[in-house]
């Protein structure tokens, strides 16, 4: 956030959240991996980073259950490493 | 106020003044609430003056300086209460900050606190039939009615920043300049589908004391501006805490075979409260606590006032349906 002054006008900024998903502006259109285009017309999204979400390629929280089954102060990897379902019963 | 709700019906002996000084019927008399309820209800009653007031109330009531008085004694307890009741999760998170953690992790673990009792989300999703569905959503209505009403009170209290923030998260809530997208207008759409009364106070009788406390905790912090940092820390820990939830409980109605309208007010949340969350705790809060540092102890007791009311809601609503959890209670 330091770069918030004099930045141009049209310049976008992102967040990455440590042990969380990325903020984007939106509205936007995200491209999965399987080019499948997703379109928001939030004000601000937030794109999975944990690879655990229920609602692709958004966030819904879920990095949380990956971090709590992985113990305390594990960090989620961008990439999922198992195919573990955190919310059980999902 | 054009419509407003009618008065409720008294609990006690407090509530029965109250309701009969508003409707023109006696003097203000500030007595000692008789049961839980009737404080709970008291409370509730002079606040909602704030919100939309009363049907055939005069709304000039809302500065009485005898209902004033009364408020503020009522409050006085109530503050008293949830500042002894949320210590022992307030206390570890603040010395985690003195010794120079950052908010953020610190907050985020704050809102995982186990408060050791069950979960309403988790109820619906693995339990629940679909009456007990419904006599769930009749209890949640006290609050989704106005959802974050109460913390836009902090509003013209913040510093440029925290306010810009406040209001980007705002702007989602109240449907981004699109009434139809409300989330306020969401929840009558879904509980209208339901067969329910979409109702402003629709179920203000039925509500348990414990859901009216928990609202009422949320018009206090709003309303004061000594408060304002616990407000705060309580709207973002009911960000951080709502994503997850909302999924299972979507899970849950789907599984009730809910209305689609119901389900979507929940599958509108699990999206964009994963968005709130984060732009709640490390943008608002961050922002609030660098322009002031004093105010971090607050941020963190209203978080944990967050945190114990839902428990103790969820306690009484999950006893209320008969939920398991019931024949433990004694
Ligand atoms: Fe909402
Ligand atoms: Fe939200």
């Amino acid at each position: 956030m330091s770069s918030r002054t004099g930045r141009a006008t049209d310049e976008r900024e992102v967040m990455l959240c440590a042990d969380g998903p990325i903020l984007l502006p939106g509205p936007v259109t995200v491209e999965d991996e399987d080019g499948v285009k997703h379109h928001s017309e939030r004000p601000v999204v937030a794109v999975c980073r944990c690879g655990a979400t229920g609602s692709a390629p958004w966030c819904d929280g879920s990095h949380k259950l990956v971090r709590r089954d992985a113990g305390p102060r594990a960090v989620p990897r961008p990439r999922r490493s198992g195919s573990e379902r955190p919310l059980e019963d999902y | 106020m054009r419509g407003a709700p009618p008065l409720p019906t008294p609990r006690g002996e407090l509530s029965e003044a109250l309701v009969a000084a508003l409707g023109g019927r006696g003097v203000t008399r500030c007595l000692e609430p008789d049961s839980a309820a009737d404080e709970a209800l008291s409370l509730w009653i002079l606040y909602e003056l704030h919100h939309r007031g009363f049907e055939g109330v005069d709304d000039a009531l809302e500065w009485d300086p005898a209902l004033l008085v009364c408020r503020a004694h009522l409050e006085h307890d109530l503050e008293a209460r949830w500042r002894r009741r949320a210590r022992a999760v307030v206390t570890p998170a603040q010395q985690r900050c003195e010794a120079g953690e950052e908010l953020a992790p610190v907050f985020f673990d704050l809102c995982e606190t186990d408060t050791g009792g069950g979960s309403i989300a988790s109820f619906l999703q693995r339990e629940a039939d679909l009456d007990q569905a419904l006599a769930v959503l009749r209890q949640r209505s006290i609050y989704h009615v106005r959802e974050q009403d109460p913390s836009m009170w902090t509003l013209p209290r913040l510093d440029d920043e925290t306010k810009a923030h406040l209001v980007a998260i705002a702007a989602d809530e109240y449907g981004n300049g699109d009434p139809t997208r409300l989330h306020a207008r969401m929840w009558r759409r879904g509980v209208e589908a339901c067969g329910l009364d979409g109702g402003y106070a629709a179920y203000v009788d039925q509500a348990l004391p414990e859901v009216l406390e928990q609202v009422n905790l949320m018009s206090m912090l709003g309303l004061h501006r000594r408060l304002v940092p616990a407000a705060l820390g309580h709207l973002a820990a009911f960000e951080v805490t709502s994503a997850v939830p909302s999924r299972r409980v979507a899970r849950g109605l789907e599984r009730v075979g809910a209305p689609e309208e119901m389900v979507d007010y929940y599958r509108e949340h699990m999206v964009a409260d994963a968005v709130h969350e984060q732009l709640a705790v490390r943008r608002m809060l961050g922002s609030l606590v660098a322009h002031d540092p004093d105010t971090l102890p607050d941020v963190l007791w209203g978080g944990a006032v967050c945190l114990l009311a839902e428990q103790a809601t969820a306690t009484a609503v999950l006893a209320h349906v008969g939920a398991e959890q019931e024949s433990a209670v004694a």
